[in-house]
C-alpha cells in the first residue's frame, strides 16, 4: 500500500468522523475496502486509495469511509446500562410525568435503541402518563439502511436477545427476523456525525454513547463531550461503554464508582444515584 | 459442580458442545436421542441440559414433555440447540418447558449468553 494514499485517506477519515487509524494497520484497511474497491470498479484497495487521492469521487469516499466504521454490536449490550435506565431514569418519571427523551448517539445497526424500545415496552403499562422519545442516529448510512429495516439474522437476534423477547417483539421474515411495526414507528432515525452541532435535536433525558468514543483521540473526545453536554438536560444522565470513561478528557461530566458507566453534569444538582441493587 | 446433559444424535455436534462446555467449566455427558437422555435422567437428573431437535428413536420435544412429567423433572434448565428455526418450533419448545433457544450454528459467545439467560452457572 502506497504510504501517501494511506496517509491521506486516514487524515480524510479523522477528519471527517474522528476515527483513527495506526499506520501499523494497514491490514484493517486493506480488509475492510476490500469490497468497495471491487464494486467502484478498482482492481485493488492501493488502486482505490490511489483514486481517493488523485480523483476524488464524493460516493465512492464516501462509501470508503463508512467501511471503515466498526458497527459490531448487540442487543442490550452489557445488560446494566438497560437496568440503570430502568431503576433511576424510567420508575422515578412516573413521579412527574411527561415525556422522556433518549437518545442512541452511535446506534449501529440499531440494537441498542431496540434495547431501549423493547425495555420500554415492558415497563411503560407501570407508567401512565409517561411517553418516551427513542433518537437513533450514527454515521453509517449502512447501518442507518439496516436499522430502519429492523431485519435481523438468525445469528445476531440471538447476540444478547432471551428467547422471550425476539417471540415478543420480532416476527419472521425468511430465514431472518423482523423487529415488529410498533417497535420500529417508536424510534425515530437520522444520520448524525457526533463531531457536528447537535442542537437541532434538542434536549435529552439520557444519551447513550457507547463503544465509540475508543475509535476518537483525546481532543475529538474531549468536543464530542462538549457536544453532548449541550443537548443533555441538567438533571439528565450520559451512558457510556463499559471501557469508556471521562478521566482526564472532560470536566463537564462526573461518574461514581458505584454506578459504572453513569455520568451526569458536573456542578449540577442531579444526585448520583445509587448503583443498580445496592 | 453444574453437570450439563449434552442431547444430540450428532457426534461431532457432542464433540464440540462438550469442549465448549467443559471450557465453561461445566461436567458433561452425553446422550445421542431422547430415549437415551431419559435414561440418563433417570440415573442421575442434571442440572441443565443442551438438546437437539431432530433425533431418531425420540426427539427433543417429546423428551422435554416426558422430562417435565417426571419427578424432578421441573428442576433441569432445558436450552434447546437445534437448526429448526421457525416460530412454531420455538413456540411449542417454550410451551414445554424450554428455558433457552439457541440456533445451529453457534459460538462460543452465543453459548455463553444464552446460558446466562437461562440462569445456568458453571
Ligand atoms: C461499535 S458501534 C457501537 C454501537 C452501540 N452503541 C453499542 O454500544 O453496541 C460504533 C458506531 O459508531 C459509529 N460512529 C463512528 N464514528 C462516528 C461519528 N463521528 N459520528 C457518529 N457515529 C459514529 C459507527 O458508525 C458505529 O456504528
Amino acid at each position: 500500500m502506497n504510504p501517501q494514499d494511506l496517509t491521506h485517506f486516514a487524515t480524510l477519515l479523522k477528519a471527517r468522523t474522528g476515527i483513527e487509524v495506526d499506520a501499523q494497520k494497514d491490514y484493517l484497511v486493506q480488509s475492510r475496502l476490500a469490497t468497495i474497491a471491487g464494486t467502484a470498479g478498482h482492481e485493488s484497495v492501493d488502486d482505490l486509495l490511489r483514486a481517493i487521492r488523485t480523483a476524488p469521487d464524493e460516493r465512492v469516499l464516501e462509501a470508503a469511509i463508512d467501511a471503515m466504521t466498526t458497527n459490531e454490536t448487540l442487543f442490550f449490550r452489557d445488560q446494566t446500562p438497560f437496568d440503570h435506565l430502568r431503576k433511576i431514569v424510567l420508575e422515578p418519571a412516573r413521579r412527574k410525568g411527561g415525556t422522556v427523551r433518549i437518545w442512541s448517539a452511535a446506534c449501529s445497526t440499531g440494537q441498542e435503541p431496540y434495547s431501549i424500545a423493547m425495555l420500554w415496552e415492558e415497563v411503560a403499562h407501570h407508567l401512565p402518563g409517561v411517553r418516551l422519545e427513542i433518537m437513533a442516529t450514527d454515521y453509517s448510512n449502512a447501518c442507518l439502511t439496516k436499522a430502519r429495516a429492523g431485519i435481523y439474522s438468525a445469528f445476531e437476534v440471538q447476540r444478547g436477545l432471551p428467547v422471550q423477547k425476539l417471540m415478543k417483539h420480532f416476527e419472521p421474515d425468511g430465514p431472518n427476523w423482523r423487529v415488529k411495526d410498533n417497535l420500529r414507528q417508536s424510534i425515530t432515525w437520522r444520520r448524525h456525525n457526533l463531531l457536528d452541532n447537535p442542537a437541532a435535536m434538542g434536549r435529552f433525558d439520557v444519551i447513550f454513547c457507547r463503544n465509540v468514543l475508543i475509535y476518537f483521540d483525546r481532543a475529538t473526545r474531549s468536543k464530542v463531550f462538549d457536544n453532548l453536554n449541550g443537548q443533555l438536560k441538567d438533571d439528565g444522565y450520559l451512558i457510556l461503554g463499559a471501557s469508556e470513561n471521562v478521566m482526564g478528557v472532560t470536566e463537564r461530566f462526573r461518574g461514581d464508582a458505584s454506578s459504572p458507566g453513569l455520568y451526569v453534569k458536573t456542578g449540577l444538582a442531579a444526585p448520583m444515584p445509587r448503583a443498580v441493587g445496592a | 459442580m453444574t453437570n450439563f446433559l449434552v442431547v444430540d444424535d450428532s457426534g461431532v455436534i457432542r464433540k464440540i458442545a462438550r469442549k465448549m462446555l467443559e471450557e465453561l467449566g461445566f461436567a458433561v455427558a452425553e446422550a445421542c436421542d431422547g430415549v437415551d437422555a431419559i435414561k440418563a435422567c433417570e440415573s442421575a437428573m442434571p442440572d441443565a441440559i443442551l438438546l437437539d431437535w431432530n433425533m431418531p428413536n425420540m426427539d427433543g420435544i417429546t423428551f422435554i414433555r416426558a422430562l417435565r412429567e417426571k419427578p424432578e423433572g421441573e428442576a433441569p434448565k432445558v436450552v434447546f440447540c437445534t437448526t429448526e428455526s421457525d416460530f412454531s418450533h420455538i413456540s411449542a419448545a417454550l410451551e414445554a418447558g424450554a428455558n433457552e433457544y439457541i440456533f445451529k450454528p453457534f459460538d462460543m459467545d452465543t453459548l455463553r449468553d444464552k446460558l446466562s439467560m437461562a440462569g445456568v452457572a458453571a
